[in-house]
């Protein structure tokens, strides 16, 4: 049979999120794929060293709509590393409240996306609707539903009282249950089985050599998370299991994040229930000292890392945001190979892809101010140059 | 007035304003189902119409490299295989036109529909209407063989290939009905196969091809396309209702209408559950389904009424 090749993307309905799969076609076999980004790409790095500490930290909620906490936090943490400022307890226990509550809303709409890209839609259906609890949980507690805005330097902006207490409490509750009968569909319900095991396989050698992180590395038998590994915030403090999987495919990425999502509730009640008493946060000054700081984030996607390099003033020098999609994309080529055409959403899903942190594509070049963007070629050229420089002649390669 | 009547009747009432209608009634039916089942709110009466309407208003594009005489033609291709195929099969408490061996006319009939969907996905020669055209091919190929089986149980049952005297048959003879519930599992699931809906909605698959065969179509062709899938699923319940359930069970007039109504609609629902109650599976998983399974379930069922037939004589 000839080989056909068509574009998945830049617009698709299976994407969210414009970035481009070419598939190369035997029947309904993928025999290549490549992965395109470079669709969505902001200017948020440029754009965070024009703007002073405080602002920057509503510029980088946004880089991304599900774990806006994450990003915050972990470029927080480095902040206030530089500053040498003492965070009050208190703050980093509404912190781990938030981030978790975080997980599970990105999780629980994680099922719902896997959920209709293999054309569950009641699933996808109900999942949202539970969502919901979650997200009403983060708006009582922050005023917010998505961007939630609750992390200022120094500390939190706001409180929790006892009420606000009790309703999460019940409405974990709730979802603790819904949680319990998701896992029993997701591992009785034939179809979701047939359309989950054996999909998109990921080995444990090939994930540690192409860098999978967060559940997409756990679900290949990779015991690797930040929370356990360099615990910031409260997880020190908190008992929790680390979910692995050793199916290595899509369902085992299904069950991880299941079995997370109970993990997480268990963490939400634990803070919840030890709360630490003093202030929520403290004065910081506007100047930053020089210096430069590096911090690494579970966020519900994986390992996020944030760069920061001060120079003394109000605005960063540079700051470097390391998005989770980025090191598992690396991998999603690997899963398409010699997989069934109907299961490239399901297995580009099951990394749980966020393109818009993720893209990087423009070179800015401030002292000619000129805009460039490279590509294969390009860099391949100017990485011949730069060995050649060094007396490492890699032409020939 | 002899031949104004049957063109009234083929035009009005069992035919095609009927069928329309009632197709667009059962869509409805269907997605509000559907909606209840998932827990949403499901669209208004009357909004399978306003969306017919709205799709005749809009832009048809052909594309350039498409075969533009058969691009057009293939909509109403599809539309009127359907409803002649209604023609043969009793909605009230006789068909328009029956004659013996209609029922197999009415199954090629059915087969022309996907036949034209194969066609169109094919003549629009993009990467995901040419993919979408191969998975109705292969599809066909999945659950047509059961479907047949399944319909030719009970007509050797009641030793006529006729679909009226097959539902006479069982209307003087209702307690045959439940020995038919293999055939007719066999059948509904088959019909869902045959109708792509979900779980086989694996020619249009929407997260992988984008709109499968129909990728290409829009406007007033694409409207026709839809209407006449609507029209497949009342002639296909219709289809299930004459041959398993016995049609009008020996009712006539209004009361005959009113037991079709009921019982394609009771067809509808289960079609509705199917759709909500599993994921949609792959092709190879399909065509290893109704091979495994579906077809020898079918195969029972005929064995099953050979038996029943040598019995009663």
């Amino acid at each position: 049979m000839s080989k056909i090749t068509i574009p998945l993307g830049p617009q698709h309905p299976a994407l969210k999120e414009p970035e481009n799969f070419m598939l190369v076609l035997e029947g309904e076999q993928i025999s290549g794929a490549t992965v395109n980004l470079g669709y969505n790409h902001r200017g948020m790095e440029k754009a965070a060293e024009e703007r002073t500490y405080i602002q920057d930290l509503y510029l980088l909620e946004r880089v991304c709509g599900i774990c806006s906490h994450s990003h915050t936090t972990c470029y927080i943490t480095n902040v206030e590393e530089l500053a040498k400022c003492e965070t009050p307890k208190r703050a980093l226990a509404i912190r781990t409240l938030v981030a978790e509550l975080e997980r599970v809303h990105s999780h629980l709409l994680w099922l719902g996306v896997a959920g209709y890209e293999m054309g569950f839609e009641t699933l996808f259906m109900y999942t949202w609707r539970d969502r919901e609890q979650v997200l009403d949980c983060l708006e009582l507690i922050s005023g917010n539903r998505v961007h939630y805005s609750i992390n200022t330097i120094g500390g939190v902006r706001r409180d929790i009282t006892a009420e606000q207490k009790a309703e999460v409490l019940k409405r974990i509750d709730y979802l603790a249950e819904r949680t319990s009968y998701y896992i029993k569909l997701a591992t009785e319900e034939a179809t979701v089985l047939a359309r989950t095991q054996n999909v998109g396989k990921l080995p444990y050698d090939v994930a540690i050599e192409r860098g999978a992180i967060g559940p997409t590395a756990r679900a290949s038998g990779v015991a690797r998370d930040v929370r356990k590994d360099e615990p910031y915030l409260l997880y020190s403090e908190l008992d929790f299991k680390l979910i692995t999987a050793d199916s290595c495919d899509v369902f085992g990425r299904l069950v991880v994040r299941a079995l997370e999502l109970v993990e997480s509730y268990k963490m939400i009640r634990q803070v919840l229930n030890n709360l630490p008493e003093g202030p929520i946060a403290v004065k910081v000054p506007m100047r930053i000292p020089a210096g430069e700081a590096v911090n690494r984030y579970e966020a519900p996607r994986g390992e996020d890392i944030h760069y920061l390099k001060s120079n003394g003033t109000d605005k960063p020098e540079r700051v470097k945001v390391r998005a989770p999609t980025l090191a598992n994309l690396q991998s999603v080529a690997y899963m398409l190979e010699g997989g069934w055409l109907a299961d490239v959403p399901l297995v580009i899903a099951a990394i749980d892809p966020c393109m818009s942190c993720t893209d990087r594509a423009v070179v800015w070049d401030p002292k000619k101010g000129r805009k460039q963007t490279y590509g294969w070629e390009d860099l391949r050229k100017l990485a011949i140059e730069q060995y050649r420089r060094r007396g490492v002649d890699f032409t020939r390669l | 007035m002899e031949a104004i009547i049957p063109l009234a009747k083929i035009i009005l009432f069992p035919g095609f304003l009927f069928l329309a209608v009632y197709g667009l009634f059962l869509q409805w039916v269907d997605r509000k189902l559907c909606a209840v089942m998932q827990n949403r709110m499901g669209p208004p009466w009357f909004q399978p119409a306003a969306d017919f309407i709205k799709l005749l208003a809009k832009e048809v594009i052909v594309p350039d490299a498409a075969d533009a005489a058969m691009f057009r033609v293939l909509p109403f291709f599809a539309m009127a295989a359907v409803m002649t195929a209604l023609v043969a099969i009793p909605v009230g408490s006789s068909a328009l036109f029956s004659f013996q061996g209609d029922l197999v006319a009415v199954i090629y009939l059915l087969t022309v529909p996907t036949v034209t969907f194969f066609l169109a996905g094919w003549s629009s020669t993009s990467p995901y209407a040419t993919v979408g055209s191969m998975r109705v091919l292969t599809q066909l190929f999945a659950y047509e063989v059961p479907l047949m089986l399944a319909l030719i149980g009970p007509a050797i049952l009641a030793g006529s290939w006729n679909i009226s005297e097959i539902a006479a048959f069982f209307s003087s003879h209702p307690a045959l009905i439940p020995a038919q519930l293999l055939g007719f599992a066999a059948a509904l699931i088959a019909l869902q196969g045959k109708l792509e809906r979900l779980p086989f909605d694996i020619p249009h698959a929407k997260n992988e091809i984008v709109g499968g065969q129909f990728t290409e179509y829009s406007g007033r062709l694409l409207d026709f396309f839809l209407l006449a899938v609507d029209m497949e699923l009342v002639v296909g319940a219709a289809l299930l209702n004459a041959v398993f359930l016995g049609g009008a069970l020996g009712l006539t007039g209004a009361a005959a209408i009113a037991v079709f109504l009921a019982k394609t609609l009771v067809i509808t629902f289960l079609l509705a559950l199917l759709k909500v109650l599993m994921a949609r599976i792959r092709i190879e998983q399909m065509i290893n389904f109704c091979w495994k399974y579906l077809a020898p379930i079918a195969m029972a069922q005929v064995v099953c009424d050979i038996l029943l037939k040598a019995k009663i004589g």
